[in-house]
């Protein structure tokens, strides 16, 4: 498919010939950039248990190039690795498992450090808590409920993101707990242009105005940018009307009017560019305005002290909300890119380029005001690349994202929304059941020492116990004893396996999740996803 | 031996060996199962690259021992971000190869046999032996191929579909950060026909664009691959594009800048000629380990039943969180591929056959590439228009411009069509337009 240019490359000079590392990544550098992938190289992850699961979350980072990894993992490779887990042999039975997890990990990408730790969680989580410092990230699997309590207050105190992936039985489940983790760069799928025709800067109007349809000849008649047309026939409109028009029957009449311009070509078919116009009134007709994600975002930045502390997204953000308030006059920097539009190249080249300047001047105020609070706050690391990033900052003003996250520890103190779980217990189409099931297994394992059904002569004296640690937790949130027992029956089926390939589902979420994070593009969960393998459905909640 | 196999299958078996609420109404625990599925089941894979590694390690690690795979391409270095069975010293090597080498390297218990063919050079016999076949396929018009091969393999018994000649078909598809996998049952379920509509063509750039009024970078660059390049020649006559080629990309890359600097365009890189004139589709290692997953679950469930199988297609995205949506896709009731129903050619007899043939190749219900036509005229077949034999070719070129009328082709009559996108030739009745 043929894909539209964005600007995905280093400002370095393009040599005609890549580099070898530039081919091997090339599929994955149109997704997130040189600068994305510059950010991967330098990440350090931390997986705790080589499991399947751990395995396959760390195969889908290693590929890509991540800079290191760190396995910790007091286990053994035992028979049963060697049925689920890609990354073991039958030679290496016996080995400790981190070692043998790491040397086939490593072998996907010569370019990935690695080392491995044999030593058991708790003792480093008692001892050594300072050893995550380094880490970038920290993926754990298969700990339980005790210990994931205490890494994750480790993590949350020491503002290390971590992200928790299972698989149980025919169920995937990821926790991503992260305090808050900001997103320039969303690439959303679907997004309005920016054409300002509620309000065009004077650069726009002036050239626009400039223009007259009817003295055009024919063919630069059907070659004007349709923006140029909808431009033209709001004037007329706002003439008769007094204001653009606002609902549909409104927007039915000005599309006829719009309609009225339309020459009729030799071959019996419309103006293209007419066409384009018509089609593109529903979007191109509402006022300019702030998405209520980033109003919310732009209040927030209205509020804090920049201190040398503050994060520079935060910094932009306020000096952002300062130039809505100003010289925006009350709306974000133009965006400065136009989507195409069947037009003669210099009318296209022309109209482009005054958005184009329009949003550099926007981004200039911003980067004024980012310098100045720079400067208040005294000598500061200067960022050779700030011109650049408060550019892409205002380029993607209106897809900035904030997520703020919640600890697993809080979580399983008992404050989850009360009032979200009850409503998806009622719902059979929900798979939050699942959440719930998982929480119940790691109390059972917490009084039993052994995941309920884990040895096949106790499945069905298992089922009974397993359903008093439901109703207990259920009964602790407030609750009925409203699960099914099929579901308790089918945990206990289980019995704690884990299948290679809801592992390798799971895993490769996680994966993509952790990839988000460390490259700060694209948006992660927040903060749950569970996966239902036997209905092939899947669920994201905040918990 | 039997402990080891015992404990190194333990956590599959919990799902073989156990009853429960969810299993497949057909489901029996038993502890044979899994001897069974080994002893006994083959299972095709098709395509060996960034889902076929994945799904040949998924399926050698869910238990199957009986593994084919093809795939008709070599090893590039571009695909060792995300195709993990290939290392830098395979490049050039087939994929299929290399891959059946390292899973039989790997897991002991597996065998995978490696065929380096294009689907086409096998036959119906050849499908008919497998009891399961799974694609990780990047181009549409295979997936049709293997679509109609399955489904001439089924049984009709006084018009009953004999369930047992049903061999299902798993299919996956990536590109970027989106997915989906689906399973079909063919003859029952929707068939990878009955959803062609789902999938319109590659819109290309407007030749008119392209030549006279370019506005993006793309735009230059589709004025060399499509306009300069023909003209100049610039490597020795007729030489088509190689998009592998250093040298061509460099040479198009550098015609395209000047053209862009001509009319004032920015943006033309080598990352995006390169992009534009392979068609370049984004990949990434996580998005295919997830939808082979998705595949290779529903593999299991078939040859098993120890779950439901999906019903019967599922979406997935995670750009903007992790989003997936499954939901039943209907079988259409006239598809051309998997229902009964014949296939109508409503013509004028003032058409000529050219307009035929482009209903089908351009409409969205046919998308055909190079249909070849045959007639059924008073109990003769008459060919109409071949693509070849070349000499063929040319004698019955001139029949493009004839009609409807000229050629004899009254109301009725049937009109067997042929192209890439099935095995199988397609009935068509011609009907005449009053």
């Amino acid at each position: 498919m043929l894909r539209v240019h964005h600007s995905m490359e280093s400002a370095a000079p393009a040599s005609c010939e890549q580099t070898e590392k530039a081919k091997k990544y090339d599929r994955q550098l149109r997704l997130w950039g040189d600068h994305g992938q510059s950010l991967l190289e330098i990440g350090h992850v931390c997986l705790i248990n080589a499991s399947a699961t751990g395995t396959e979350t760390l195969k889908s980072l290693v590929l890509p190039g991540l800079g290191a990894v760190t396995i910790i993992d007091d286990a053994k490779v035992a028979h049963q690795d060697t049925g689920n887990n890609f990354f073991v042999d039958l030679a290496s039975i016996g080995r400790p498992r981190g070692e043998v997890a790491l040397r086939l990990l490593l072998e996907l990408n010569p370019e990935v450090r690695g080392t491995f730790v044999d030593q058991p969680l708790q003792e480093i989580l008692d001892n050594q808590p300072e050893f995550f410092t380094p880490f970038t990230c920290v993926i754990a699997t298969c700990l339980p409920e005790s210990t994931l309590l205490t890494l994750s207050k480790v993590l949350w105190d020491a503002k290390i993101p971590l992200v928790v992936v299972r698989s149980y039985g025919m169920i995937g489940y990821i926790r991503i707990q992260i305090e808050e983790h900001t997103v320039i760069e969303s690439h959303p799928d679907n997004e309005i242009p920016d054409l300002r025709l509620d309000r065009p800067f004077s650069a726009l109007e002036k050239y626009m105005d400039s223009l007259d349809l009817d003295a055009m000849d024919d063919k630069e008649h059907s070659h004007v940018p349709y923006v140029v047309i909808l431009y033209k026939f709001l004037q007329k409109w706002n003439q008769e009307h007094g204001a653009p028009p606002k609902n549909y029957k409104e927007k039915k009449l000005f599309i006829q009017l719009v309609k009225t311009g339309m020459r009729e070509k030799e071959s019996g078919e419309n103006e293209e560019n007419f066409d384009e116009a018509v089609k593109a009134v529903n979007t191109s007709l509402l006022p300019t305005s702030i998405p209520s994600g980033v109003q919310t975002l732009l209040n927030e930045a209205a509020n804090i002290t920049p201190s040398p502390t503050t994060k520079p997204f935060w910094i932009m953000a306020r000096a952002l909300h300062e130039f809505v308030s100003s010289e925006g006059r009350g709306v974000l920097p133009v965006r400065g890119t136009i989507p195409d539009m069947t037009a003669d190249s210099e009318k296209y080249i022309k109209i482009q380029s005054l958005y184009r300047d329009q949003a550099a001047q926007d981004a200039d105020w911003v980067l004024r005001r980012v310098q100045e609070h720079s400067q208040q706050l005294g000598p500061r690391k200067v960022m050779p690349s700030l011109e650049n990033d408060v550019k892409n900052f205002c380029k993607n003003a209106h897809a900035l994202r904030v997520i703020k996250g919640k600890p697993i520890v809080e979580e399983y103190k008992g404050s989850i929304n009360l009032s979200e779980i009850g409503a998806h217990l009622e719902n059979p189409e929900s798979d939050l059941v699942w959440y719930v099931m998982l929480r119940a297994v790691d109390q059972f394992h917490s009084e039993f020492r052994a995941y309920p059904g884990y040895f096949q002569d106790q499945v069905e004296t298992d089922i009974v116990r397993l359903k008093v640690c439901v109703n207990r937790l259920l009964a602790d949130w407030g609750c009925g004893p409203i699960v099914k027992d099929d579901f308790i029956h089918e945990m206990c089926r289980y019995g704690a396996s884990e299948v290679h390939s809801v592992a390798a589902y799971i895993g490769g979420c996680a994966a993509q999740e952790v990839i988000k994070i460390i490259t700060a593009q694209y948006v992660p969960i927040n903060n749950t996803h569970i996966y239902n393998a036997i209905a092939a459905t899947s669920g994201t909640f905040m918990l | 031996m039997a402990v080891e196999w015992g404990a190194r299958w333990v956590e599959v078996r919990k799902l073989l060996e156990r009853p429960g609420p969810f299993t497949h109404p057909d489901f029996e625990p038993s502890p044979d199962t899994l001897k069974m599925m080994q002893e006994n089941i083959r299972v095709l894979v098709i395509g060996a690259g960034g889902l076929g590694c994945e799904l040949l390690k998924d399926l050698a690690l869910m238990g199957f021992t009986n593994l084919h795979v093809v795939d008709m391409d070599t090893i590039d270095l571009s695909n060792l971000n995300r195709q993990f069975l290939f290392r830098k010293k395979d490049i050039g090597r087939p994929k299929a190869e290399v891959a059946a080498e390292f899973i039989n390297q790997r897991i002991q218990d597996c065998h995978v046999t490696h065929y380096y063919n294009k689907i086409q050079d096998f036959d119906d016999e050849f499908y008919r032996s497998f009891h399961l076949v799974v694609c990780g396929l990047d181009s549409i018009v295979a997936r049709r191929w293997i679509n109609g091969m399955l489904l001439s393999l089924l049984c009709y018994e006084d018009g009953m579909l004999d369930q047992s000649s049903v061999i299902p078909l798993v299919d996956g598809g990536t590109e970027g950060f989106k997915g989906n996998a689906r399973v079909i049952l063919p003859g029952l379920t929707s068939c990878i026909e009955c959803t062609l509509d789902l999938f319109p063509p590659q819109i290309n750039f407007p030749l008119c664009t392209i030549a006279h009024t370019p506005r993006l970078p793309e735009h230059c660059i589709e004025w060399v691959r499509l306009l300069l390049w023909p003209k100049e020649n610039p490597f020795s006559e007729e030489m088509p594009i190689d998009g592998d080629d250093p040298h061509h990309l460099s040479w198009i890359f550098e015609k395209a800048q000047k053209r862009a600097a001509e009319f004032g365009i920015t943006g033309v890189t080598y990352r995006l000629t390169q992009g534009v004139v392979k068609r370049i589709i984004p990949a990434v290692a996580s998005t295919n380990a997830v939808i082979a997953a998705a595949c290779c679950t529903e593999v299991f469930k078939l040859a098993t039943s120890a779950c439901t199988p999906m019903n019967n297609y599922c979406v997935f995205n995670d750009s903007d969180g992790i989003y997936t949506y499954t939901y039943e896709q209907e079988k259409k009731e006239d598809c051309v591929a998997c229902s009964q129903v014949p296939q109508e050619l409503l013509v004028s007899p003032s058409d000529k056959l050219q307009d035929i043939i482009a209903i089908l190749t351009d409409s969205l219900r046919y998308q055909m590439k190079k249909p070849g036509l045959q007639a059924m005229v008073d109990g003769k077949t008459k060919s109409l228009y071949l693509h070849s034999p070349a000499s063929i070719e040319e004698k019955l070129r001139p029949n493009l411009k004839k009609t409807v009328e000229e050629l004899g082709l009254r109301d009725g009559i049937e009109i067997a069509v042929a192209d890439v996108t099935s095995p199988s030739t397609v009935l068509f009745k011609v009907k005449l337009k009053k």
